[in-house]
């Protein structure tokens, strides 16, 4: 049989405020633990949560980026159940009036674009965190994050592959960290995704039973884990079982989902409206005062690419995606003003490089002034692409700017027609046999024959010849 | 000097007759002579009330004008104290000592005031007989076989039995109105939102609000100065200028509308009560008051939807007593499960643990609708009971309890008897109004309350009525017949 697979998610998105949503402690990570907990964050009685009007403001641009509706009248409410890292004893969330109501996130798989639907936005708190290692069969507990600010995302069923779910879930990094309201760090718990699954015989319209697979918080495993579960789901199907609805929870360290909890066991959360928080109104001049500071966005940002710069829709989708690489992309081009050379090289080598080092743009031993510099030799001919690479290498060993290279290891590009001349006189000397083949060749088959002597002269010329000038030099002396 | 009232107190420390040490000395030994009986106070803060006084003896020698200098004070001990155990009445708090202090105890530090300790209560403030507190009840000054009301009883009969001029205390559903009533004394609950709730502990956070019972209007609307203030700390404390209710207390009551509910004299109420009651609209008719008969006709719906609402917030707001970070905590837990059941389970008294049951029951996935949210239209028909009334009158006048004050173990065994103790109170925490008792009679050498309601934020106006009730009458500086 075909199956049909129907993927929801819901993101949790830490938003990147200096302070909690309800006190006023910091929500830097990595903190020693507990050292970042306020009376509030420890539910101490008598304390009360005031409400963090910086997450108001991310969770309505986010909103607004995903063209939704902003809820003039959203209410905090109170989900009740007992954990250790949940101080209160509940969570503040939001559940029948959320902030974001609405809109949607376009993605693109191969050449198919489709648009996603976000069934709605809630600001809520974040949990802290249990640490079950190092206290001798007893479990620690760590506030620091307890009251982090959260939106979570909450998608239609609109997903049918595991690629289109992760081509999502990079959609939606790229526009959080492009408005700033998240750093987007992954590896930090700032973008956590919960993904809910079902199959269906090709052509069913009812849904089939799902499952949900918590706490995933990289793209890397998320397609692997999503078509395991899918795989599950087929295997128990079609050996005539039938799939649980259940909560899943992935495994960082194993890379493996296993079964937390089934429904039957699920808590009945008693949801009420908080009576120590007011509902939040806001007007019009609230929103589209946000609306007019919004910054661009990387959908905005592909098309100014492309007419700006004339990339290609392909290349201006890459290098507008990530916040980082698109800043990265348009300083260096405004250096250097060559677009389409800087947009090769960062889809090029940059690209490449940060890849094998497991690395972001951010973080990259490489400036945007360093690449513009780099480009700016290629085009006034210090050097050719060839010994680029090489600077390139030194650069990213931190061995000094673009300049000093050059002159220090010697790479600059050989334009003296004196020096070439010897050179290729050289190279016709000791191959005669190669010479008199091109001489005795017809026209149309000589330029191709050309490429053995300009390869011989570089390697003579130790890769710094002007390839320009040294092909100039070769045709005129093998014409003779 | 425990005979005279705040502000003959303030004038006689201003002009040396006694000094605060001498002022906190008295009210300590008074303490000590009859509360080992009473049993009104958890606390007493001897050493730091001494500390205290010395200082505002000080600051009173250097000239220093802040409104309550010197003025000994007690807690409800469900403000947290920085630094001061802070029990609520439970065992689950026994060795609670928070970290700071609630605004409200801060607002009477920055003034001046000095604190002798923190009052007795009810488990969490549920209760309306102070037999709930884990601490033991407290005996009604005026008869010691009887409760002194609840929940905030030690404060009532701490300040009925002149063991302090003044003490603070909460109303969820009439936890100042009916002690005060049930120990003569006066007290104010003002509206919802004029207090900080900031420090609080909290028992129903949409109907909890703090307040004062002294033993005349005049000194509550000087204390209601100092306590009431705006609050960032609090998301439901509305930011209004607080007014000087001190200057408007001898307006004339000639003329002012006082509406009488006359759902407020049932079947359920003593007789002794009605007429004391009857008997001061009298003295009001006579201070040229007009007074009418209103009709509140949701009033029979107030104790049901109070008893689904304030449950339900209470089940959520005692969730964090989890013995996991403070409070107290099982010997030995087994597993997670077993420390939250055995915490809780040893922590809690038993009112506590029903109203926890019905709060959660009332909040189930099925239930909700037909309890929680019928509860909340109720509650918005009672406050538009009030809208409508408060278009013709400008207070509201009747009972304060349903009887004076009862015998130990009288309503203990049936939770509902109890509950409807607050029959004429809740109606004002479930609209927000401002309430007052004050004390209008006795019945069988038992005080009697009069209940006076104002609009949102007009506490001046019903502490002026109060006061000009109070010179006319002498009902609040009777004092119970042991106590001298």
């Amino acid at each position: 049989m075909e199956w049909e697979t129907v993927i929801g998610l819901e993101i949790h998105v830490q938003l990147a405020t200096n302070s909690k949503i309800f006190s006023g402690s910091s929500t830097a990570f990595g903190a020693a633990p507990n050292t970042q907990a306020s009376a509030i964050d420890l539910a101490m009685p008598g304390t009360l949560p005031v409400v963090n009007a910086q997450a108001y403001k991310f969770a309505t641009m986010f909103g607004l980026a995903i063209d939704a509706e902003i809820n003039k009248h959203s209410v905090f409410e109170r989900k009740n159940y007992f954990y250790p890292d949940l101080p209160k004893g509940y969570q503040t969330t939001q559940l029948e009036k959320p902030i974001v109501v609405g809109g949607h996130v376009d993605i693109r798989v191969g050449e198919e674009e489709k648009r996603i639907r976000v069934h709605h936005a809630h600001l809520e708190e974040d949990a802290g965190k249990s640490l079950h290692e190092d206290y001798h069969g007893m479990s620690g507990i760590d506030l620091n994050r307890a009251g982090t600010p959260l939106i979570e995302v909450v998608t239609e069923p609109d997903m049918r592959s595991g690629e289109e779910a992760v081509a999502f879930a990079r959609k939606l990094h790229s526009v959080v960290t492009s408005l700033g309201i998240c750093d987007g760090e992954m590896s930090q718990g700032s973008m956590r995704f919960d993904v809910n699954i079902s199959i269906r015989p090709k052509g069913e319209q009812k849904l089939g039973t799902r499952t949900e697979t918590k706490n995933l918080n990289s793209f890397r495993f998320m397609e692997r884990c999503i078509e395991q579960e899918i795989e599950r789901q087929i295997d128990l199907l079609e050996s005539g079982g039938s799939v649980v609805q259940e909560t899943r929870l992935y495994d960082g360290d194993t890379h493996s989902a296993r079964s937390m909890r089934s429904k039957e066991e699920a808590n009945d959360y008693r949801y009420f409206p908080c009576p120590d928080l007011l509902p939040v109104v806001i007007d019009e001049a609230y929103i589209s005062d946000i609306r007019q500071q919004l910054p661009e966005l990387p959908s905005a940002r592909q098309t100014r690419f492309e007419t700006d710069y004339k990339l290609s829709s392909y290349d201006a989708e890459l290098l507008s995606t990530d916040l980082n690489t698109a800043n990265f992309f348009e300083a260096a081009t405004e250096q250097c003003g060559d677009p389409k050379l800087t947009a090769n090289w960062i889809m090029g080598e940059v690209s490449a490089r940060l890849n094998a080092n497991d690395t972001h743009i951010g973080d990259a031993p490489i400036s945007a002034a360093d690449l513009a510099q780099l480009i700016a030799r290629i085009k006034d001919g210090t050097i050719s692409n060839k010994i680029a690479k090489t600077v390139f290498d030194a650069l990213w060993n931190k061995e000094g700017d673009v300049d000093r290279i050059i002159e220090a290891k010697g790479l600059k590009q050989v334009s003296d027609s004196g020096t070439l001349e010897k050179i290729v006189d050289e190279v016709i000397a000791n191959n005669a046999q190669q010479v008199e083949n091109y001489r005795n060749a017809p026209a149309e088959k000589r330029p191709k024959m050309l490429g053995f002597f300009v390869g011989q002269s570089m390697k003579l010329s130790k890769g710094q010849a002007n390839p320009q000038q040294l092909n100039k030099i070769l045709q005129e002396k093998l014409e003779k | 000097m425990h005979q005279l009232t705040i502000t003959e107190q303030i004038k006689k420390l201003k002009d040396k007759t006694f000094s605060s040490v001498e002022l906190t000395q008295h009210y300590l030994a008074r303490i000590k002579k009859y509360d080992s009986e009473l049993n009104s106070f958890i606390s007493v803060t001897e050493d730091a009330a001494l500390e205290q006084a010395q200082s505002a003896d000080q600051a009173l020698a250097a000239g220093d004008e802040t409104p309550l200098l010197g003025i000994p004070i007690a807690h409800k001990d469900i403000f947290c104290t920085d630094g001061t155990p802070t029990t609520c009445g439970s065992k689950m708090l026994e060795n609670f000592v928070p970290p700071y202090d609630a605004t409200v105890v801060e607002n009477y530090r920055r003034a001046g005031a000095v604190m002798l300790g923190k009052t007795n209560m009810d488990e969490f403030a549920m209760g309306s007989s102070n037999e709930t507190s884990f601490f033991g009840p407290v005996r009604n000054p005026w008869a010691k076989d009887c409760v002194p009301g609840g929940s905030s009883g030690g404060s009532a009969a701490a300040v009925a039995a002149l063991l302090t001029p003044a003490a603070t205390a909460t109303d969820t559903g009439g936890s100042i109105r009916q002690p005060a009533a049930l120990c003569g004394v006066t007290g104010i609950k003002p509206t919802y939102g004029r207090v900080s709730r900031w420090g609080m502990i909290a028992f129903a956070s949409s109907l909890d609000q703090g307040g004062i019972i002294a033993r005349t209007a005049e000194d509550a609307a000087l204390m209601l100065n100092t306590m009431a203030s705006v609050d960032p700390k609090d998301s439901t404390n509305i930011p209004k200028d607080v007014p000087d209710y001190s200057a408007s207390l001898n307006n004339r009551v000639n003329g002012m509308r006082i509406g009488v509910p006359k759902e407020y004299f049932s079947d359920g109420l003593h007789p002794g009560t009605a007429s004391a009651v009857q008997e001061a609209i009298g003295t009001y008719e006579k201070l040229g008051a007009k007074i009418s008969e209103i009709s509140l006709p949701n009033t029979s719906l107030a104790v049901p939807a109070y008893y689904v609402i304030a449950p339900a917030e209470c089940s959520a707001n005692l969730s964090r007593f989890d013995g996991v970070r403070y409070g107290h905590r099982c010997e030995n837990p087994k597993n997670l499960e077993d420390l939250y059941k055995r915490s809780r389970g040893e922590g809690f008294g038993e009112e506590v643990k029903r109203r926890i049951l019905v709060g959660t029951y009332a909040l189930s996935a099925g239930y909700y609708d037909a309890y929680y949210h019928k509860a909340q239209q109720v509650r918005r028909l009672i406050k538009n009971d009030f809208d409508a009334a408060f278009e013709g009158v400008d207070i509201v006048l009747g009972p304060t309890a349903p009887s004076p004050a009862f015998a130990f173990g009288a309503k203990g065994a049936d939770p509902v008897a109890m509950y409807l103790e607050d029959i004429f109170t809740i109606a004002a925490n479930l609209a927000g109004l401002p309430g007052m008792s004050i004390p209008c009679g006795l019945v069988d050498d038992k005080p009697v309350g009069l209940q006076l309601i104002g609009k949102h934020f007009d506490e001046a106006r019903i502490l002026n009525a109060a006061h000009c009730f109070q010179r006319e009458t002498d009902f609040h500086s009777l004092t119970p017949k042991d106590i001298n």
